[in-house]
């Protein structure tokens, strides 16, 4: 990886919703290579749409998209991001939309040119990485919300992407799932950006932190002392809590 | 989800590839729809008996099914024989039962039954994305496949969307009656499933292009067509032969 060249770049990006006069977002300037990004932010501050436009799914009203180097100005341009980047949606049920899980997972890599066997074992493999062994035949809408966000998970992550986009991926996630996240998370090789309002979360999976503030895109200091209010049983006891 | 109560089983029609199926099932069921006699009505009923009986269905939800189908036909005994008209009649309780409307009814039942097993035989076996991905092999619009197999996946979850709503509403005291607000609650409930359906749908779509969909849905497991797949369609199509066949028999009993 040279350093000279971000795997993906906005540059000046500008958005606002169609038939809205008040700009989302204004002159955005961002960069990644293999860093694992942290971003954060209001509700309705422009996160998600953030990543709607590096995916091509909305188009920005000004700015360039660079992409390993070379602009984005068409739609096939936007196929090989695609497949270089993986999306993970907010709500799973939106992302699983075939009948059995296995079948889920192998839609990429087919789509991608794999023969019906190679998609197979890459799915099986990319199952078992997540600890998702014997899913196979599962039935996608029948899974927990917790299984459901591993196998959306698992349905990007047989692309082979470089950089992951998830979006709230901790949210709804009961402790153990949650934990299970992260050690997945942490294990990946990929560059990430996980928009998330868990700062606990987000610190054990992400070095840099981001923000979106008044319509701008912004790096935040990397350490802050702050406090927490916090309530739980037997808080009034002498406690530690853990890292 | 829709349930697939006859798609799994091990007997030679389940193990079949669904292109062969689906041609044999379209082929038989043209056949006995378009017949207009007894013999082939009769017969194919009791071959396509004979079939379902061997893909070994569930009794239990097979009865249920055969009541909901005859169900319709039991309309048909109502009606047809008290209006059909014609010469000949017979007399029953004080009613005049055309023999015509009968024997039209007899080979409407024949020819339902007939078709409703060929198609519990030879489609109810394959589960239902099979069937869809077979058909897009076969050249089938491409469309029409799509819409086939989304709303099979989509239908349950745009239910559950719907029940969700009708759930919220009632918490909150609705109380369906003959009533402006009734109608309108209801009129909310429908528009407001259609619009979320269809930001779903849009979703889905989203996920489906971030993956690399360009239009055409690869089947994950579509083996080629085997030997016996092969030896299956033509037995098939030999008994569609035989069926045609009764027809220009002359039969010295049949009306």
């Amino acid at each position: 990886m040279t350093l000279s060249k971000p795997l993906i770049e906005l540059r000046n990006i500008y958005y606002s919703y169609p038939g809205s006069k008040t700009p989302l977002l204004q002159d955005v300037n961002f960069a990644i290579s293999e860093e694992r990004i942290g971003l954060i932010g209001e509700n309705g501050c422009g996160k998600t749409t953030f990543f709607q436009i590096i995916m091509g799914l909305l188009q920005a009203e000004k700015g360039e998209i660079i992409f390993q180097g070379k602009m984005i100005s068409n739609k096939k341009d936007f196929r090989e991001l695609r497949s270089t980047l993986g999306f993970l949606f907010q709500n799973s049920d939106d992302q699983l939309f075939s009948p059995t899980v296995l079948e889920d997972v192998a839609f990429g890599p087919l789509n991608m040119g794999a023969t019906p066997d190679e998609a197979k074992e890459i799915s099986i493999s990319t199952l078992e990485k997540l600890g998702l062994h014997g899913f196979e035949d599962r039935i996608t809408h029948k899974l927990s919300g917790g299984e459901k966000k591993l196998v959306a998970l698992a349905t990007i992550l047989s692309m082979q992407p470089k950089l992951l986009l998830l979006d709230e991926p901790s949210n709804n996630l009961d402790p153990t799932t949650r934990e299970r996240l992260i050690n997945i998370l942490r294990g990946l090789k990929q560059a990430h950006i996980i928009i998330s309002h868990d700062l606990d979360f987000l610190a054990s999976t992400c070095s840099q932190l981001y923000t979106i503030q008044d319509t701008h895109l912004r790096r935040c200091e990397d350490k802050q002392i702050h406090s927490h209010e916090h309530v739980h049983p037997y808080g009034d006891q002498p406690h530690q809590h853990g890292t | 989800m829709i349930e697939e109560p006859f798609a799994h089983g091990s007997t030679l029609f389940h193990k079949r590839d669904s292109r062969v199926k689906l041609i044999a099932a379209g082929a038989l069921s043209l056949i006995l729809a378009l017949t207009d006699s007894f013999a082939v009505a009769g017969v194919g009923c009791l071959l396509m008996g004979l079939l379902l009986w061997a893909s070994r269905p569930e009794p239990k939800i097979l009865c249920r099914r055969i009541l909901t189908v005859n169900f319709f036909t039991f309309f048909l005994w109502l009606t047809l024989p008290l209006t059909y008209g014609g010469n000949e009649s017979i007399h029953f309780l004080s009613l005049h039962l055309s023999l015509g409307g009968i024997k039209t009814a007899t080979l409407i039942s024949l020819k339902t039954n007939a078709i409703f097993f060929c198609f519990l035989t030879l489609l109810a076996t394959s589960p239902l994305a099979n069937l869809g991905h077979g058909m897009e092999k076969l050249g089938m619009p491409r469309k029409f496949t799509f819409l086939l197999l989304f709303s099979y996946r989509q239908l349950f979850i745009i239910h559950q969307e719907y029940q969700r709503l009708q759930r919220a509403a009632r918490l909150r005291g609705f109380i369906p009656a003959n009533s402006i607000h009734t109608y309108r609650t209801y009129g909310y409930l429908f528009g407001m499933t259609l619009v979320k359906s269809w930001n779903r749908a849009e979703r889905i779509h989203q996920a489906m292009i971030l993956r690399g969909f360009t239009g055409s849905l690869i089947p994950l497991n579509q083996p080629p067509l085997n030997t016996k797949d092969r030896f299956f369609l033509a037995l098939m199509l030999l008994l569609c032969l035989f069926l045609l066949s009764i027809s220009f028999y002359k039969c010295p009993y049949a009306a």
